[in-house]
């Protein structure tokens, strides 16, 4: 499989990433470079293997059903690029 | 009176505790070492005032006859774990101007521990990248040169590449460093010092900036086995804000060293010896087979099959992790936001991503997304899935036929900066012989093991079972002592 620019600008469009065209062009051989290194995936048998998620086995524990943090509201929006009120703001959405 | 930077953890440590100098001597030396130091781009960051309270603490507390374990050690903290009132960037400008509310697991336990903070590291951009060259303020230097006249500037390995320059520089006596794919052992390996990868889930991951959450982990960098030991018992244990930590106790790992390692079988996975491997790495994959026999153990030919499939099941895995962890940066919560003029919501995310991540990070987003998208999902991220299963079970046989495994780091000295920048898979190549381990969450170890004829170091890794630091600490105490790794690089900077 390879990708085209129509591709290249779907997945950039996906992962929220503005590309110029001369950007756009570059990234077609780029992504087809390293998507054709890891197709040699494509040649090993894996028929009757579970994907691996978890590579040490480990049980997903359960808590107590209590608050344990909260309360932080000024050092959650400390970091915002835009805070008001006690929210994140972002420009309008809705007209 | 020695030069207090010329000392590691463990002197440090005991020279306090001894009182032969006080622990604001020893943050002053080397805080004026990073001060000099700024030709090697090591730190983002400088925090002396944090240095020098945690060793006023720790001078006090002697003063009473209390000592924690790391009372009177300063070090460096690699720009990925989230610092408490320290900018924290991931070396990328997304992140420009994000200071911490909170302190991440591992920096927290250390602190506790007595360490104070010299600083914070630079890396590879959000850690992807083997030579530091994808950071976003400047590559680290490395301050190894090469013995042959020439001044190249040499990468110092990467993404752990602040860590590796400023403990081999001596402007620290340890540093943190991250594992994703190789990110502790090969700049270890690259600047002559030592680092291990634990076992996946010993490290806290909470606090730290994420890559790939199921490889991620953190680890101590320093100049020998003894200090890694000492390190890493102070940043592991089980931390119930981060789901996939252990709940095991920490073993007394320092009292645990010995290099004598009658009725141990060491593995030699016969895959490793790959094509185009310079004959001096494959020289000293043989001595330190030497050297391992020499220390009681018994040799095993093993075989990993799977080993040639690490890579391309990494650069899918780890990619698509990546793209998904990544998308929280959006311009709204932290860090860097562009809107321009009249735009909307969908277009301020696509612009501050555009603007604050940087071409390699770009690219693995990308690849990320592919990958994970409708259509490609099986063919590309369920089948490395599948090859990552393949490859675990390769080492648990392997297990079954010997205690630990040793191969090299890297399949090269360290190369001069811009030497594979322009081609991603040479670049990613790098990191074939530590991917395999990270793939299957195993510890693992970078240890010096001597110079190639230019004069650069080159290292050696133990790959151990699940949970058992302690063998891979052991047999890579058993070449350090047999190795009598002393180079350091001369001060140019």
């Amino acid at each position: 499989m390879s990708v085209d620019l129509a591709d290249v600008r779907k997945i950039a469009r996906l992962a929220r990433i503005a590309l110029s065209d001369g950007e756009a062009e570059a990234l077609v051989p780029d992504l087809n470079n390293i998507l054709g290194f890891v197709e040699q995936l494509g040649e090993v048998d894996t028929t009757g293997v579970e994907p691996l998620a978890a590579v040490i086995p480990n049980t997903l524990r359960l808590r107590a059903d209590v608050v344990t943090d909260g309360g932080i509201r000024d050092d959650v929006l400390a970091n915002a690029p835009q805070g008001e009120h006690g929210f994140f703001a972002v420009p309008k959405v809705i007209e | 009176m020695t030069d207090l930077t010329d000392l590691g953890i463990a002197a440090i440590r005991d020279g306090f505790r001894g009182g032969q100098f006080s622990a604001r001597e020893v943050a002053d030396a080397f805080n004026a070492a990073v001060a000099g130091a700024k030709g090697l781009n090591a730190f983002l960051v400088q925090t002396p005032d944090h240095a020098i309270a945690a060793a006023e603490a720790a001078d006090r507390g002697r003063a009473s006859g209390e000592f924690a374990p790391l009372s009177g050690v300063p070090l460096g903290i690699k720009d990925l774990f989230c610092t408490k009132g320290v900018p924290t960037t991931a070396a990328s400008h997304i992140l420009e101007g994000f200071t911490p509310t909170y302190e991440s697991t591992v920096t927290a336990k250390l602190f506790a521990a007595g360490a104070g903070m010299l600083g914070k590291l630079n890396m590879d951009q959000f850690a992807m990248g083997s030579s530091n060259e994808t950071s976003a303020f400047g590559n680290v230097i490395s301050p190894w040169r090469r013995k042959d006249g020439g001044n190249a500037a040499l990468a110092p390995g990467g993404s752990s590449g602040g860590s590796s320059a400023a403990v081999s520089a001596r402007l620290a006596p340890g540093a943190t460093g991250t594992d994703t794919g190789g990110s502790i052992r090969q700049p270890a390996a690259f600047t002559g010092i030592s680092g291990i990868k634990p076992t996946y889930g010993r490290c806290s991951r909470w606090g730290v900036v994420a890559f790939a959450s199921s490889l991620d982990q953190a680890g101590p960098m320093a100049r020998d086995v003894r200090d890694c030991a000492i390190m890493l018992e102070a940043m592991s244990g089980f931390d119930p804000k981060d789901a996939t930590s252990l709940d095991l106790a920490v073993p007394a790992w320092e009292a645990g060293l010995s290099s004598d390692l009658k009725g141990k079988r060491v593995g030699i996975p016969k895959e490793y010896r790959i094509d185009g491997t310079p004959a001096e790495i494959a020289a000293l994959w043989d001595q330190g087979i030497a050297w391992l026999r020499d220390a009681g153990a018994e040799i095993v030919e093993v075989s990993l099959p799977h080993t040639r499939y690490a890579l391309p099941t990494y650069y899918i895995i780890a990619p698509a992790e990546a793209s998904s962890n990544l998308a929280r940066y959006d311009g709204v919560r932290y860090g860097l936001r562009d809107l321009p003029d009249g735009a909307g919501l969908q277009d301020m995310y696509a612009e501050t991503r555009a603007h604050g991540f940087g071409a390699e990070v770009k690219r693995r987003i990308m690849i990320g997304t592919y990958v994970l998208s409708a259509g490609f999902y099986d063919a590309y991220y369920t089948q490395a899935q599948k090859v990552r299963a393949l490859i675990a079970r390769d080492f648990a046989r392997a297990w079954e036929q010997c205690d630990v495994l040793l191969t090299p780091t890297a399949p090269s000295a360290a190369f001069a900066l811009g030497e594979k920048s322009d081609d991603p898979i040479a670049m990613y190549l790098n990191d074939v012989f530590t991917v395999p381990s990270s793939l299957a969450g195993l510890p693992a170890m970078s240890v010096p093991g001597g110079l190639d004829a230019a004069g650069l170091p080159l290292g050696l890794q133990i790959i151990g079972r699940p949970f058992d630091e302690q063998g891979v600490l052991n047999a890579a105490l058993a070449i350090e002592e047999r190795a009598g790794f002393v180079a350091r690089p001369d001060r140019w900077w």
